[in-house]
């Protein structure tokens, strides 16, 4: 009965072997006519200055076949696995086992979390990268309340890890604050910033506020790389004390730790210890974000995504709760930027280019905007992905290109698409992500 | 008129570029009253109900609420969220705007976001989860839920918003605006769309808020059997301008109102003077 009810559907979307063929074909002569002239003809300067070319239409005909049978490939996928009626073609077994194992990935990724140190102690790679990606969950899970729950497409988002960063780096190094108590400054600091710059820029939307927020990104890295006096300029800050178990240094001098509890000394201690750190921030940045969703301010964000006009007419502070969602994001900015200094004890602005907005960005939109485990996949995937193909150095890009567009097109609204209700009566049960606003600005 | 109005309208204008929307246009809602609004397409019904709820600011004149205490506010100063936050008036839209994907029950919360807000302490209390906040959210989900009762859709209080049919669209969002509890409910074509079931359903529920609540209702309404059947006064507009006021059986048999409509759409004056027969 429900293969039946979902045929509508099905047939709205063009399908059969006709259809494919045409898009395959059409596919095929766009790429023809492209590189017919970047790829089939070579030109090159001779040796006496004169122009040279050459033809290489073996590629061209290779490069040709290969988006011809590319096309057939993806759109054959997209009608097998497709959203369109996903759940007609996964068989009931697969469906239950999903279902299952969506109930308690969280729970499994989050023990695994904890057990990593213990897995790894002797594998430094992994340890780093773990504590890399989950630097990235943390900057995910904080970018999401802004582009997630509220609807905000911040492109800028660096510009906050950069002040979180910053804050602490010159705190510690210039008047010997703590890490622990920089911590909670650099969150400030940040969600200072992230106030001063809602304030001008809240009034656009959708690509407006994306250009501005961009813009804001960089006019942050070129104070930074300009200011020589107070950062250091392109040099950045070296010297960043490394974070204390709340005064005491993990270190092998006479009162670190090990010295303390009368264990050998190992560098590894510290890169445990920086593990459980991020971790916890990590998960503070959830559980804040978790219970921020279920209280009257972050419906309100989810409103604002869903209809700003409607929010008006309730009554509800547009601006103050746009300001609440970029300073909150900002906020969690800041802390990963204190413990991005911290860790590498030396920061340049180089770390801070557009390039980190944008992948934290992909993270977000891969992940399924507003879905925390969604988020949490997406950074796991990403990063470690993007750190497994690092031996085919120069085709990871490529790869990483295609898993993305793949991914994109098997599931438009990211991993996890649905939306959990924030409060129910009855039945606490997902909302399809076709009527879910992905927001405006 | 005389009484005890809820809201004046006095000289209201709103100019569009050379376009005059409304041009001097007075009226008084009474308390506790359904006030309706009335007029051919494009007579500027609307643009009415955006000047007073704040989503156009006025080029004149002068829009007053007096509210149950007897404080009399200037709306058209107020602006914006402050006119529902403050003076305590809601609104529906003509095409409807709900939360599409939000729960039923989630709409009704997002209501409540002043007083909620007020109760979590601004956030830190929720953040806690102090026993306080607790008591205030299960007081929120009560209010949901009397209203959602109340509107026939308890039984879909768990369905997105988006989900619902367009009759029950419709009456979730009345009862979002209620749920702000406002003195004077502003409602754009509530029965547009609705079969003469729940065009009549529609009916009884404005009467008891009118008659339970003691909500003030500005209603603008094209279906002349909710016009005839509900209000207690007529406003009817063309061109921008009062052309005519009273009780519903003076307007429906005013020359004037019936000559708006000829001229505008045949098939709405044969609608006004077959209401009443
Ligand atoms: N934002 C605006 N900019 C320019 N003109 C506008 C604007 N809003 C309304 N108008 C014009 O004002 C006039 C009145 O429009 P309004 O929407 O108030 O009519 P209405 O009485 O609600 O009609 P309907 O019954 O069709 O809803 C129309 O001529 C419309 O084009
Ligand atoms: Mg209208």
């Amino acid at each position: 009965m429900s293969a039946i009810s979902a045929r509508p559907s099905h047939a709205a979307q063009p399908s059969g072997s006709a259809f494919i063929l045409k898009k395959a074909l059409i596919s095929a002569a766009v790429a023809l006519v492209l590189f017919s002239l970047m790829i089939g003809v070579r030109t090159e300067a001779g040796p006496q200055g004169g122009l040279i070319y050459w033809t290489r239409f073996g590629d061209l005909a290779a490069l040709v076949g290969t988006v011809f049978g590319g096309s057939i490939i993806i759109e054959l996928l997209r009608q097998w696995w497709g959203p369109v009626d996903k759940e007609h073609i996964v068989p009931k077994p697969v469906q239950a086992a999903m279902s299952f194992a969506g109930r308690w990935l969280a729970p499994a990724l989050l023990v695994f979390a904890f057990l990593v140190p213990v897995i790894f102690y002797n594998q430094r790679y992994i340890l780093d990268l773990s504590i890399l990606v989950l630097t990235y969950v943390m900057l995910g899970w904080g970018l999401n309340v802004v582009v997630g729950l509220a609807g905000l497409l911040d492109l800028g988002y660096v510009a906050f890890y950069a002040v979180g960063a910053y804050s602490y780096a010159l705190l510690a190094t210039n008047f010997g604050l703590s890490f622990w108590v920089c911590l909670p400054l650099a969150g400030i600091l940040a969600a200072f910033w992230g106030v001063l710059l809602g304030f001008p820029v809240l009034r656009l939307r959708g690509d407006y506020l994306a250009i501005v927020t961009l813009a804001f990104g960089e006019i942050i890295r070129l104070v930074i790389i300009n200011w020589q006096s107070l950062t250091g300029g392109p040099n950045g800050v070296s010297g960043i004390p490394r974070p204390t178990l709340f005064g005491i240094p993990l270190d092998n001098s006479d009162d670190g730790l090990a010295a303390r509890l009368g264990i050998d000394f190992s560098p590894t201690h510290r890169i445990v210890f920086l593990f459980y750190l991020i971790l916890a921030m990590a998960l503070l940045t959830n559980w804040v974000t978790i219970r921020l969703r279920r209280l009257p301010i972050g419906r309100a964000w989810e409103a604002l995504r869903e209809d700003e006009v409607a929010c008006r007419a309730l009554g509800i502070n547009v601006t103050t709760t746009k300001l609440t969602a970029f300073a909150t994001g900002a906020m969690f900015g800041g802390f990963a930027g204190a413990f991005f200094a911290t860790r590498q004890g030396f920061i340049s602005p180089e770390s801070f280019t557009f390039q980190e907005s944008a992948l934290v960005l992909a993270i977000v939109v891969l992940g399924g905007m507003g879905s925390q485990l969604g988020v949490a996949l997406a950074a796991l995937t990403m990063i470690g992905g993007f750190e497994l193909f690092r031996g085919f150095d120069q085709y990871r890009m490529l790869v990483f290109g295609i898993a993305m567009v793949l991914l994109m097109i098997w599931r438009p609204r990211g991993l996890i698409g649905h939306r959990a209700p924030t409060v129910f009566l009855e039945r606490n049960q997902a909302i399809s992500s076709d009527l879910v606003k992905e927001g405006h600005g | 008129m005389s009484g005890d109005p809820i809201l004046t309208v006095d000289h209201l204008m709103m100019r569009f570029g050379g376009i005059v929307a409304v041009n001097e246009l007075s009226f008084a809602a009474e308390r506790r009253k359904i006030t309706a609004l009335i007029g051919p397409n494009g007579a500027g019904k609307t643009t009415v109900f955006n000047c007073i709820t704040g989503f156009y600011r006025p080029s004149g004149g002068a829009i007053r609420l007096t509210d149950d205490v007897g404080r009399t506010m200037q709306l058209e100063r107020l602006g914006d969220f402050r006119i529902t936050k403050q003076a305590k008036v809601a609104r529906t839209f003509q095409n409807i705007r709900l939360f599409p994907g939000m729960t039923a029950l989630e709409n009704l919360m997002v209501a409540q976001h002043n007083a909620l807000m007020r109760a979590s302490g601004l956030t830190l209390l929720g953040l806690i989860g102090t026993p306080s906040w607790r008591a205030a959210e299960e007081r929120a989900i009560e209010l949901a839920r009397t209203w959602l009762d109340r509107v026939g859709l308890l039984p879909r209080a768990d369905d997105a918003a988006g989900n619902l049919a367009y009759g029950d669209q419709r009456r979730l969002e009345i009862a979002r605006a209620m749920c702000t509890e406002p003195v004077l409910l502003c409602l754009d074509e509530p029965a547009a769309g609705l079969n003469a079931r729940e065009s009549g359903g529609l009916n009884e529920l404005l009467l008891s808020i009118r008659n339970d609540q003691g909500t003030s209702i500005l209603l603008i309404e094209h279906d002349m059997s909710v016009v005839m059947e509900i209000s207690d006064h007529v406003v009817v507009m063309d061109y921008g301008v009062k052309i005519a006021e009273g009780t519903p059986q003076a307007v429906r048999d005013d020359p004037k109102v019936i000559a708006a409509y000829l001229g505008a759409d045949e098939e709405e004056a044969i609608a006004v003077m077959e209401s009443g027969t």
